[in-house]
């Protein structure tokens, strides 16, 4: 196969893991919201239907530039975190600071839910603009030290070298709690479950709250396929990505994304919600320091008892 | 002639930077004028790495260069809160209290 | 690399630079005028990943996307109006400026046009391990300065922007055992 070929067939990979795995990821919510399995199913089916025909409403005032960008680049981003990822065939964009580039990729979700909430001009939208900004200060920074164990580890960012360095052994194994701390900041770059207050019930859906028909459809997706690339980036950094016995390489890793996106879509509204005033605590007494107790203890392996 | 180009972009980006930082009369839109004067140092130190430099020396610069950022940054928001907290506003043109002329 | 498709990339992101840099200070919109920088600084690190800096490149996008987020909030916090519907204008001396930087940019250019710049790029890659080796190396001390330099801007941040202090906070003998603060917190403190 030229390398053009093979270019255009792991474009075509993400896009579709990207856009079943969200699909597969709404449906299951789908169905554990009830009232019926069939209708569960449907859900996101029925739902994108009715949002594309709806017709776009915004406040006097909307910044429209601004939170279209918003919309359009929730459903982007999850793209620019899978492109260094695996998938079976080399990844799209196979770079050297691969664990680097998915966290410039989430860092970009702050802007973007920012200009969600500021481009509704609505008191509520900001307010929720404003609540994400300040969780995704109490989860950026454990995130990042959490980014860095497996990288450490595997002596590279590159994250083709990251799963093949996880041939022995998974990361899980030895880097739980990083492994924990990563679970944690895809929950809060996806605005997901307890990490959710930026739209949260008590503001009115916050800074979803303001956007309708083909925007809010994106907005949407655009959570779920967050939800998805930061599964099968995880998948791949702690979970040994496609090693496995009996299955080919591609379906383990899809299997193991499977099971920590269903695991988030179980726990979405099964947790407490934490506003950012309690979760900042959190944030920097518990998951900051868990993520770097974590670094020293993989550091103190790697260098000195030779672990890889 | 690459890096002649290059560097010539990156005094146009000081420049405008320049201009920003000497005419805003709000702190925050001082210091993004500060900000993308930094831009270019950083802009200018890459072309010269790639140009003069084939060690690490030029990495490490730009890594710098960011690091004087972040605390521009820190220290730029930490006065503009104290600023506004005490005076109400943020505006250069009332924090001439160390001026030679008080009267201006 | 090509050097016609260098310098096309180049150019592309160079005018994206300055364009939207100098937007800044043009645009009303506050939001608007902080997400310009922000593609600004975007261009730049792109132009960083061009030259072949891939992971300082990559780090400033990071950083600055970071930066003009939290920017963006204090903008808003401290200008007091909603900057969408009202147009704002909040200069000095702007004739002054114009002639400064106008001024330093023909200085500029032409110091770069007299000076003897060498032709061709060297072909050494960048290894963000090698940035490591050497920070963690022979380059020691500009991390030995920069780490004090920003311990100590972390705690004189925070003593200039927070109105609390720890008698605020534990009582005028320092006695009370557990702080008095307006929000709970999250660790049942």
């Amino acid at each position: 196969m030229t390398d053009a070929a093979s270019a255009v067939l792991s474009v075509v990979l993400t896009v579709v893991v990207l856009g079943v795995g969200g699909l597969c990821a709404a449906a299951f919510g789908g169905v554990l919201a009830g009232p019926s399995v069939r209708h569960g199913l449907t859900l996101p089916l029925a739902e994108t239907a009715r949002l594309l025909r709806q017709r776009r409403r915004s406040a006097p005032g909307a910044d429209l530039l601004l939170w279209r960008i918003a919309g359009a680049g929730l459903v982007l981003v999850p793209l620019l975190m899978l492109a260094v990822v695996p998938l079976g065939p080399p990844p799209v964009l196979d770079s050297a600071v691969g664990v680097v580039w998915f966290n410039t990729a989430d860092v970009a979700v702050w802007a973007l839910v920012w200009l969600l909430g500021w481009g509704a001009n609505a008191t509520f939208a900001l307010v929720g603009a404003f609540r994400f900004l300040a969780s995704a200060l109490a989860y950026e920074l454990p995130l990042m030290f959490a980014l860095t164990a497996p990288a450490v580890a595997a002596h590279s960012l590159r994250v083709t070298d990251i799963v093949a360095a996880q041939a022995g052994l998974p990361y899980v194994v030895w880097m739980p709690l990083a492994f924990v701390v990563l679970l944690v900041g895809v929950a809060g770059f996806s605005v997901w479950g307890s990490l959710g207050p930026a739209a949260g019930p008590d503001l009115a859906g916050g800074v979803l709250g303001e956007l309708s028909g083909p925007d809010r459809w994106l907005a949407l997706t655009g959570r779920y396929l967050l939800l998805v690339a930061g599964s099968v980036f995880t998948a791949a950094l702690f979970l040994g990505g496609g090693a496995g016995p009996l299955l080919p390489s591609w379906c383990w890793l899809l299997v193991k994304s499977a099971v920590l996106v269903a695991a988030l879509v179980v726990l979405r509204n099964r947790l407490v919600l934490l506003r950012p005033d309690r979760f900042m605590e959190i944030g920097w007494l518990i998951l900051l320091p868990a993520a770097l107790l974590q670094l020293l203890v993989v550091s103190l392996l790697v260098t000195v008892g030779g672990w890889s | 002639m690459i890096l002649p180009l290059v560097l010539i972009v990156a005094a146009a980006l000081f420049c405008v930077g320049l201009y920003g930082a000497l005419s805003q009369q709000v702190v925050v839109m001082v210091m993004m004028g500060l900000e993308l004067m930094l831009n270019a140092v950083v802009l200018a130190a890459g072309a010269l790495w790639l140009f003069l430099a084939p060690d690490v020396s030029g990495q490490v610069l730009v890594l710098v260069v960011l690091a004087v950022m972040t605390l521009e940054m820190a220290m730029g928001f930490a006065v503009a809160v104290l600023v506004h907290r005490t005076r109400g506003s943020d505006m250069t043109d009332q924090l001439t209290d160390l001026a030679e002329d008080p009267a201006r | 690399m090509n050097v016609v498709v260098f310098i096309i990339v180049f150019l592309v992101l160079a005018l994206v630079a300055v364009v939207s840099g100098a937007l800044v200070f043009v645009i009303d919109s506050m939001a608007r005028a902080t997400y310009a920088l922000a593609i600004s600084f975007v261009a730049v690190g792109g132009a960083l990943v061009l030259f072949g800096l891939t992971y300082p490149g990559v780090i400033t996008i990071l950083m600055m996307i970071m930066e003009m987020a939290i920017m963006a909030v204090f903008m808003i916090m401290f200008m007091g109006m909603n900057p969408a519907l009202i147009p704002m204008s909040m200069v000095h001396g702007q004739r002054p400026a114009l002639v400064a930087s106008a001024g330093l940019f023909v200085l500029l250019v032409v110091g770069i046009l007299l000076a003897p710049w060498p032709q061709h790029p060297h072909a050494a890659p960048a290894r963000a391990r090698q940035l490591g080796q050497a920070l963690m190396g022979d380059k020691m001390l500009v991390m030995m300065t920069i780490s004090p330099v920003m311990f100590a801007t972390i705690v004189a941040g925070v003593v200039l922007a927070s109105h609390r202090t720890r008698y605020d906070r534990f009582g005028d003998d320092l006695d009370r055992r557990v702080a008095s603060d307006p929000q709970p917190g999250g660790v049942g403190r």
